[in-house]
């Protein structure tokens, strides 16, 4: 009987002692907060996403025997694929020409500006410290049927009649997700631009490469990982979106995130939007791998 | 400009702003050189290395490589390149693109880049060492990348800016070897930074000095050594002690001078403008003075030890002298086997010198 009170304290310090030895330990405990949060917050979600995905609506409740059906639906009928293939269209270009317009600013700030650079990045992103509808709904008030540029092309007699393409079309959609994600395009440009040792860019010059020349063959290749987690910050969360097709896109603009959002609201099949969510999810993942595969390809043949 | 300049720096400045980083200087390196720009940092070595590859605009002057004006010359166009100070590798490339780099300008069938590309890797020794990538690779294979996507390009001038900066003491002696091997062995002319007086020493057919923007003296590694021209030279390279003393009077190619410590003296000394009354410097190289343990005959200045640092094939000794400010600083081969009790502080000893070791030096 004497030897159980001495028992715990010997445990608990092998315990101690075990837990200060194992760096593996220590990390899962420094991390364990965060891997609560992905659990509960994604994993769990994501599964509960998966099995929902393979019910069947009955009424106002579900038929949980497991089926394909939703994703049979999905291949098949005509109006997931179209949509799917314009979400990938519209928000394909949009991460372009976000890319395409935030590349030389990044590049500005990381190679002539010196002193103050993060003020410039600050205020480059300044205008996405408003909210994301408050500046959907301004460009909407630009590119309206009597928004700021129809009025000025008008009054400057360049037009005749208002361009109605700017507002309710994709054009609209793919504009207003350019600017609204700049500021993602923005930082990780500048973060792998501004990490480039700038005595390379001597080094080239040196060996005989002209402004060009040089940035083909050494900027543009080491800000490479910067180009693709732009790109994928940008297409990844503007494919799914439905906020700006809803409000700028038209019957034209529409995007399988409207298609999922109706599934979950007025249509009320929520297995059929799960499905649909899963689909998008399979191919961003399927096209990242290849846009990945292409870049690897474009930066070996670059060199 | 001489006829034997192949680089020729005429009155060249560079200001930035009001701060004026080189002021006029004028220099020329003979073909096939090996020249060093010898300097502690912040003296203009780099500034003006950088304006022979173009990387920085001259603000007044005029670089001529080979003859041809240089202001209007591109960087990308010159006939020189540079060994970086950090070597500058392109981290993406591995070793055989590295070096072959600049052979794309040159439009050449494939294989004879390929042979190319070999011949360097030869040339440095890293045959086979094409497919390795950059990271892979230890600071003293990355000069070897460095010098040779330089050299492949066959450039009239070397810049190399500080090279062996980064490198640990046994490579970096290996690689100074191997610079003087690659420089005879192609004959090109070979303009060097550095800021080890030793290193310079080691490698340099000719040294300039610089200090504050400005080149205070121009020579070989020996002139320098043995007959330096102002009191900055004679403490930068090397050891140097100073006597501080004042001219009393003027012979034919001899001076009188009264020296600290001393006393009078009688120095040969060639083409000064020395005259009476004016305070000058008397250096004399710590190897140059001989110790003795017993008062010899003639000149002698007696001191006892203060100080002794044993250092295996040498030792330094510092002798503290009545009358002098400083300690004198003496070092002597260790020819014969060391005595613990030669090491004493406190013990008497006497110092001479050759008399042609002294040196004088304004003030």
């Amino acid at each position: 009987m004497v030897s159980v009170p001495d028992a715990a304290p010997v445990r608990r310090n092998r315990l101690t002692a075990w837990f200060r030895r194992s760096e593996a330990a220590q990390g899962y405990a420094l991390m364990s907060p965060t891997l609560v949060v992905l659990v509960v917050g994604i994993a769990v979600p994501l599964l509960i996403l998966i099995a929902m995905s393979m019910w069947t609506r009955d009424g106002f409740g579900f038929d949980m025997t497991p089926t394909f059906a939703n994703y049979e639906r999905a291949a098949t009928e005509p109006i997931f694929g179209t949509l799917l293939t314009r979400s990938f269209f519209v928000s394909g270009l949009a991460t372009f020409f976000t890319v395409l317009l935030c590349y030389p600013m990044a590049y500005y700030v990381a190679f002539h500006v010196h002193r103050n650079k993060m003020l410039w990045i600050v205020l480059m992103t300044l205008p996405f410290w408003t909210s994301y509808l408050l500046r959907v709904f301004a460009w909407r008030v630009i590119l309206g049927y009597e928004g700021v540029i129809n009025s000025a092309f008008l009054t400057a007699g360049w037009i005749e009649a208002p361009l109605e393409f700017l507002l309710y079309s994709q054009t609209a959609v793919i504009i207003t997700l350019a600017h609204a994600w700049a500021a993602f395009a923005i930082l990780p440009l500048y973060v792998s631009l501004e990490k480039i040792d700038k005595s390379l860019l001597e080094a080239a010059t040196d060996l005989g490469d002209g402004p060009f020349t040089r940035f083909m063959r050494i900027t543009l290749p080491l800000s490479m990982p910067g180009v693709i987690s732009a790109c994928f910050l940008i297409f990844i969360p503007t494919t799914g979106d439905y906020i700006t097709p809803a409000l700028l896109g038209g019957p034209d603009g529409v995007m399988i995130g409207n298609l999922i959002q109706l599934q979950f609201g007025p249509v009320n099949n929520w297995p059929m939007g799960s499905a649909l969510s899963i689909v998008l999810m399979a191919w961003i993942a399927a096209l990242a791998l290849v846009f990945l595969f292409l870049t690897r390809k474009a930066k070996d043949q670059l060199a | 400009m001489t006829d034997d300049a192949f680089i020729s720096i005429r009155n060249v400045g560079k200001s930035y702003g009001s701060f004026r980083a080189i002021e006029e200087i004028s220099l020329d390196i003979a073909h096939g050189e090996f020249f060093s720009l010898l300097g502690a940092s912040g003296c203009g070595k780099t500034t003006l290395l950088r304006m022979l590859a173009g990387f920085e605009s001259v603000s007044s002057g005029e670089i001529y490589i080979d003859g041809q004006p240089m202001s209007d010359v591109p960087p990308f166009q010159r006939p020189v390149n540079m060994v970086f100070q950090n070597y500058a590798i392109f981290p993406h490339l591995n070793v055989a693109q590295n070096i072959g780099y600049g052979l794309r300008k040159l439009k050449l069938p494939r294989a004879d880049q390929d042979r190319m590309i070999d011949e360097m890797l030869e040339l440095v020794q890293l045959t086979g060492y094409g497919k390795r990538r950059a990271h892979e690779l230890s600071g003293g294979q990355r000069q070897r990348i460095a010098l040779a996507r330089a050299l492949i390009l066959k450039p009239k001038v070397l810049l190399l800016d500080e090279p062996l900066g980064a490198l640990d003491k046994q490579l970096r002696e290996q690689m100074q070897m191997e610079l003087r091997r690659l420089q005879r062995a192609i004959g090109i002319t070979f303009v060097f930074v550095t800021h080890d007086q030793e290193e310079a020493l080691t490698l340099s057919d000719r040294i300039a000095v610089m200090s504050g923007g400005e080149v205070l003296q121009v020579d070989s590694p020996s002139g320098l050594y043995e007959a330096p021209k102002t009191r900055d030279v004679a403490s930068f390279i090397g050891n140097m002690n100073f006597l501080d003393a004042q001219v009393t009077g003027r012979v034919n190619g001899h001076a009188y001078l009264d020296v600290q410590g001393i006393g009078k003296m009688d120095i040969p000394v060639k083409g000064t403008t020395l005259t009476e009354g004016d305070k000058v410097s008397v250096a004399i190289r710590p190897e140059k003075l001989i110790l003795h343990d017993t008062a010899p005959a003639g000149d002698a200045i007696a001191g006892e030890i203060e100080l002794t640092t044993y250092l295996g094939e040498r030792s330094h000794y510092h002798v503290r002298v009545p009358g002098c400010d400083v300690p004198m600083a003496i070092s002597s081969q260790n020819s014969h086997m060391h005595d613990p009790d030669e090491a004493k502080t406190g013990r008497p000893v006497w110092l001479t010198w050759p008399n042609d070791a002294l040196i004088v030096l304004e003030r």
